[in-house]
């Protein structure tokens, strides 16, 4: 073969890249899903009766999330144009205090929006999902916007466009594959959304993932929940096959700068607007967090943390326990992401279209059915259930799709001809990544990286039904103290939840600090 | 002799070896493993079982699966190879389906005879009560001082207009507490019950999804709106150890008719490989020494008769005159349409 045909990632090296996640993903949701969908199904469908209710059911799990997803993306617009295009005191921890709300259990949140008179109505589940989702958009769309090039916009406003006409036209087609990756995780949040709709929704709501709740637990009725289960699956999987057709038509390579380059100070009727956007998105994000810690604080919520309880012990001592499973999580969900991200990207294929897909499925799947299929499958041939291991695993297979979602619009836009330079000039594929890739890689990385902490330290629900060792994390010792009655408790419980929305805050500073550390290298 | 048939007499020999020695003696293991609904398993501490371990040379791990329902429900799953020796926190709500699907083994402990007899719910004694605990309304004294409203005192008066707006109950399909207290109303109106409902709903009661939700954001005690909420008898002690100050006198009260007694119990998984040593650790579950640290750790009652409660608890707890319980196969066999009722009530 002449060195100049030579394709720029060979199909081995491709193949074997493609093992890890294909091995990740495989075991631990494919064959899992496989078996309990199948349990379930064999036990009879003799008497399902899909009835108007339950169409209502879907009907309302589909339209709140289209609603939440479009809200989101709306709502975090300002804030992702500020933060991303310029240079501001306190920019850094604008960034980070989004996230925070990632961390906090919906019962700790419910408490705040009830306080506030926020309860009991799709207002209320709306308003909830936006609060917990703006970090998603913030941080997918602004890993990206921060990236593009002034110059190409000032071109097109050199040619006479308007401001809006620039964005529209411009900024906004080079946006879209952030954007589209941004909306496909929101909307699967809320398509799956359950401690809101139980917690903030009126008494009666109820999505899908609340209704294979009540099949697979209450009822017990197992051919129920996995009919449901596919229902759910159905609409995830059609959502997802349309945004990968999207994705690969849409994504455009361009020249990426670094973010040193593309922001900058804002300056006359700017410096209004960024400031604008900035405090008003924060001031009405940060009002129900701001009611826990007045309510923590009035009832010395933060001295109990250091108090020994009998029963419970110390509640901060669950601090570095959470750390450490949240380190380990990240650690497996970078290793299968940048893997899995790196095959992703490699456009043209169906395969790896649908691998894609398969990818984010995790997401869109049922809690419950997850637990239920990891109890049928993982007993054999190393019986992994119930297993230490299995809390790392379990979340880094929810963190996995975040990673993938930051990386893969990045390693997209990569233009081909540089790695073609790089090739010409003699390099070899592994050299290719290693000096083009790699270096646009590893800041993405930690982006995910960043979502990836999150998810495990605020466990997110999609363990909550895995059986597990009784460790205690810090969502599970908020838990315990809310469990039981009693003034102390409560305010302990608050006083930890705020204390683990400041830890998230400090981690995701950390981790951008370091990001933007060496940036100038590409 | 081929290599083949060498293998097959190793191991043969191996086998005849492995069953020389199985006595009950050798097969004790290093690990027990109860199973258990998270706010067990969030209780358990190192001290909790180091008595045990102490005495036995076994450890105890425990796994928690979810709520009671998920838990019982992961267990039938995994029947013929269960994650667990032991499982705790199966419930009168759900015993009916653990016991039909036969997730356990009968075992009598020898401490049985200390436990209260109504506890028992099962001939056979597939499972063993550990504790009990009366689900009951409570009150915000202050706010019905505050008011001039006297508390109410029976079922019948929720539905008075005085109490129009003032009460929280928790959703029966999802909540422990919030099935009792539905049993509870069914048991005293009978064939009535949804025309009981029907004037609960006409009075404004509020539903909400769980217990900590509605207790924490809704219950007036805690900065909510309404001072009577579905709770248990057990709920005044607690506020009183974990007030703000110290203090002797409750600041909640309970309402002791309607209460209803649900009872927790363990069993011993069928297929557990230690049947025996875990019947040892059922037996340590009803003595004293663990029985002891159940009200203040789990806040509901030792089902050990002979164990002497906490000062706190015996000053702060009201015992219902008469709290109602239900025969499980009863409920097993009527819930689902009785939450499909109460549903079309509730949220039509």
């Amino acid at each position: 073969m002449a060195p100049d045909r030579r394709p720029l990632t060979p199909r081995r090296t491709l193949w074997a890249v493609a093992a890890i996640p294909v091995a990740f993903v495989g075991y631990l949701f494919v064959y899992p899903m496989v078996r309990i969908l199948w349990l379930s199904l064999s036990e009879g469908l003799a008497d399902l009766v899909f009835d108007r209710r339950l169409a209502g059911v879907a009907w309302f799990t589909l339209w709140q999330a289209v609603v939440s997803t479009l809200l989101t993306l709306v709502i975090a617009a300002p804030l992702t144009w500020a933060v991303s295009r310029y240079e501001f005191p306190g920019r850094r921890l604008a960034q980070a205090l989004v996230v925070v709300p990632f961390v906090l259990p919906t019962v700790v949140v419910g408490t705040a929006f009830a306080a506030l008179g926020w309860r009991g109505s799709v207002g209320a589940i709306l308003a909830a999902h936006v609060f917990y989702n703006v970090a998603v958009v913030v941080r997918t769309v602004g890993g990206l916007w921060a990236r593009i090039d002034r110059r190409v916009e000032e071109a097109a406003a050199m040619l006479g466009a308007s401001p809006w006409t620039v964005f529209r036209t411009v900024t906004l087609p080079l946006l879209r594959p952030a954007i589209f990756a941004a909306a496909s995780i929101v909307f699967l949040f809320t398509f799956t959304s359950f401690g809101v709709i139980l917690i903030l929704g009126g008494f009666g709501l109820a999505t899908i993932e609340v209704e294979i709740y009540r099949q697979a637990v209450i009822i017990f009725d197992l051919p129920m929940a996995a009919v449901l289960t596919l229902l759910q699956l159905a609409g995830v999987m059609t959502l997802l096959t349309y945004y990968a057709r999207r994705q690969d038509r849409t994504a455009s390579p361009l020249v990426l700068a670094a973010e040193t380059s593309t922001r900058r100070r804002p300056t006359g009727r700017t410096r209004w607007l960024v400031g604008g956007s900035v405090t008003a998105t924060l001031a009405v994000m940060a009002i129900p967090p701001g009611v826990l810690v007045a309510r923590a604080l009035a009832n010395d919520g933060f001295g109990r943390l250091l108090d020994t309880d009998p029963v419970v012990g110390r509640p901060i001592d669950a601090v570095p326990t959470s750390l450490w499973f949240a380190s380990i999580a990240t650690l497996i969900a970078l290793v299968v992401g940048m893997c899995a991200a790196f095959v992703v990207s490699r456009r043209g294929s169906r395969l790896s279209q649908w691998f894609d897909v398969v990818l984010m499925l995790p997401l869109g799947t049922s809690a419950v059915t997850i637990g239920f299929g990891f109890l049928v499958a993982l007993g054999q041939p190393v019986d992994l259930r119930a297993t230490t291991v299995l809390v790392p695993l379990a979340h880094a297979l929810v963190a996995v799709p975040f990673v993938v979602r930051v990386m893969a619009p990045l390693l997209r836009s990569i233009r081909p001809s540089v790695r073609e330079a790089a090739a010409m000039l003699g390099a070899s594929p592994a050299q290719v990544f290693r000096h083009v890739d790699l270096p646009i890689v590893s800041r993405a990385a930690l982006v995910g990286a960043g979502f990836a902490f999150v998810v495990s330290l605020g466990e997110f629900g999609a363990t909550s039904f895995v059986a597990r060792p009784a460790t205690t994390t810090v969502p599970v010792m908020i838990f315990r103290l809310l469990g039981r009655p009693g003034t102390g408790n409560f305010a302990a419980a608050l006083g930890l939840a705020v204390l683990l929305g400041a830890l998230t805050a400090v981690v995701i500073l950390a981790i951008d600090r370091f990001r933007s550390g060496d940036v100038g290298s590409f | 002799m081929r290599p083949g048939r060498l293998t097959t007499l190793f191991g043969a020999v191996l086998v005849l070896a492995a069953c020389a020695t199985d006595d009950p003696a050798a097969e004790r293991p290093d690990t027990l493993t109860i199973v258990s609904h998270d706010s067990f398993a969030d209780g358990v501490t190192d001290d909790t079982f180091a008595s045990f371990t102490e005495s036995t040379g076994i450890n105890v791990e425990i796994v928690a699966a979810g709520d009671a329902g998920s838990t019982v429900n992961q267990a039938i799953l995994t029947r013929d190879n269960p994650i667990g020796d032991v499982l705790f926190g199966v419930d009168d709500a759900f015993l009916s389906r653990a016991l039909d699907e036969d997730i356990f083994v009968p075992y009598t402990s020898e401490l049985a005879s200390n436990v209260i007899p109504s506890l028992f719910l099962d001939p056979e004694d597939r499972v063993t009560p550990i504790d009990y605990g009366d689900v009951c309304l409570n009150y915000d004294i202050a706010w019905f001082e505050n008011a001039g409203l006297a508390p109410p005192t029976s079922l019948e008066d929720l539905v008075a207009p005085e109490y129009a707006g003032l009460l929280v109950v928790m959703d029966p399909a999802q909540s422990s507490p919030g099935l009792a207290f539905f049993l509870a109303t069914i048991d005293r109106f009978g064939s009535e019950w949804p025309g009981y409902w029907e004037s609960l709903v006409a009075n404004d009661v509020a539903v909400v999804s769980g217990w900590s939700s509605g207790y924490y954001s809704d219950f007036s005690h805690h900065g909510g709106a309404r001072p009577l909420i579905v709770s248990y008898a057990s709920s005044p002690p607690a506020e009183v150890i974990f007030a703000e100050g110290p203090t002797d006198t409750a600041p909640t009260g309970v309402v002791t008719d309607g209460c209803y007694r649900q009872v927790e119990f363990a069993g011993i998984l069928a297929n557990s490989a230690h049947p025996q040593a875990a019947g040892e650790l059922i037996d340590f579950m009803l003595s004293p020494e663990f029985q002891e640290t159940i009200p203040t750790t789990w806040f509901v009652f030792p089902a050990n008769d002979t164990v002497e409660l906490p000062e706190v608890f015996a000053d702060n707890t009201v015992v219902p005159v008469d709290p109602t319980s239900m025969d499980p196969a009863e409920i097993a066999a009527n819930r689902d349409e009785w939450l499909a009722t109460w549903r079309q009530i509730v949220a039509p």
